[in-house]
């Protein structure tokens, strides 16, 4: 049986938590790099003009060593008034295209969405957790129940807002979503 | 190949340490920590790894594992509460964390020795909070 004395060090178990956050948002799709043409080409009935929403349901995963005498990687409710404050405020009940300042040079696809909440994410953690061992790793997005999208943490640390290649990068497919 | 199988079960539980004060349990526990306990309907998803056997197409007797885990997890912690009556939690934190920690220590050494490998575990506490857990 896993007995935890009160005065040994125990190994530290590496956990992932994971909390589920939604949102509701409107966005269009649309590269001014582009003619009208095109964007109605690649980005179909998601470039209409005066955009369209989605109820996204966002997953935030945080990695890290578990002091098993508190049994938290870190306060559940501290985690939701940070993610609440970094992310779903700025972006729930919103247009995404004129209220997140990130995507007034950004196409608001899924794929920006996400690596532009890790972003949020990892820049504020340090302020937040200062000194805590859990990190966030992964974000999750699902802008419908059947287009997901997940990014990790560390490979959104290379964003930048005003990146054209990453803009252009970030185009979907033709198919419309 | 992995496989997955899923179970549930529902139990009380509070999240309170002693060695903490009164304050320093709300912060980290919230409304965990009320005294008297509350329930939650988890679900765990247990995931094997393994190749399926050439003759019998399968990588492990999922009649087994289903008894394994009604053993080691249902039987014991279902309909219970976790603080009272699920040792070690009368003196560890019966946190999703600590809960998934421990449920992986009992479930891993059923599956020595047999064709399938445990790859991870994931224990919902609600439908938008889980843990995951690999051994590392």
């Amino acid at each position: 049986m896993w007995t935890m004395p009160e005065n040994e060090e125990p190994g530290r178990p590496v956990v992932r938590v994971t909390r589920r956050y939604r949102f509701s948002a409107s966005h269009r799709l649309h590269a001014p790099e582009l003619s009208a043409e095109r964007n109605r080409e690649v980005y179909g009935k998601c470039n209409n003009p005066y955009g369209h929403g989605h109820d996204y349901v966002m997953d935030v995963t945080l990695r890290g060593p578990l002091d098993a005498r508190l049994g938290r990687l870190v306060s559940v409710d501290q985690l939701d008034q940070f993610v609440r404050c970094t992310i779903v405020d700025a972006f729930d009940r919103r247009n995404l295209n004129l209220d997140v300042p990130e995507f007034a040079t950004l196409v608001p696809t899924t794929e920006n969405l996400a690596l532009v909440a890790a972003h949020r994410l990892a820049a504020a953690w340090p302020l937040a957790f200062p000194g805590s061992p859990a990190l966030p790793e992964k974000v999750r997005i699902w802008e419908t129940p059947r287009n997901i999208f997940q990014v990790f943490v560390a490979n959104s640390e290379p964003f930048r807002v005003m990146d054209e290649s990453a803009r252009r990068h970030a185009a979907p497919t033709k198919e419309s979503r | 190949m992995l496989i997955t199988r899923r179970i549930d079960f529902s139990a009380s539980h509070t999240c309170y340490n002693p060695a903490l004060s009164d304050s320093q349990n709300r912060a980290l526990y919230g409304s965990e920590a009320h005294p008297h306990g509350h329930g939650h309907n988890y679900v765990l998803e247990v995931t094997l790894a393994g190749s399926p056997d050439p003759v019998t197409g399968m990588i492990v007797d999922l009649k087994d594992v289903k008894q394994w885990l009604e053993e080691e997890v249902v039987e014991p912690m279902d309909h219970r509460h976790l603080n009272h009556e699920v040792p070690p939690f009368d003196r560890v934190v019966p946190t999703t964390e600590n809960l998934t920690v421990e449920i992986w220590r009992r479930l891993q050494p059923r599956f020595e020795g047999t064709p399938a490998r445990l790859a991870g575990i994931r224990l919902y506490e609600t439908e938008d909070l889980y843990v995951d857990y690999a051994g590392e």
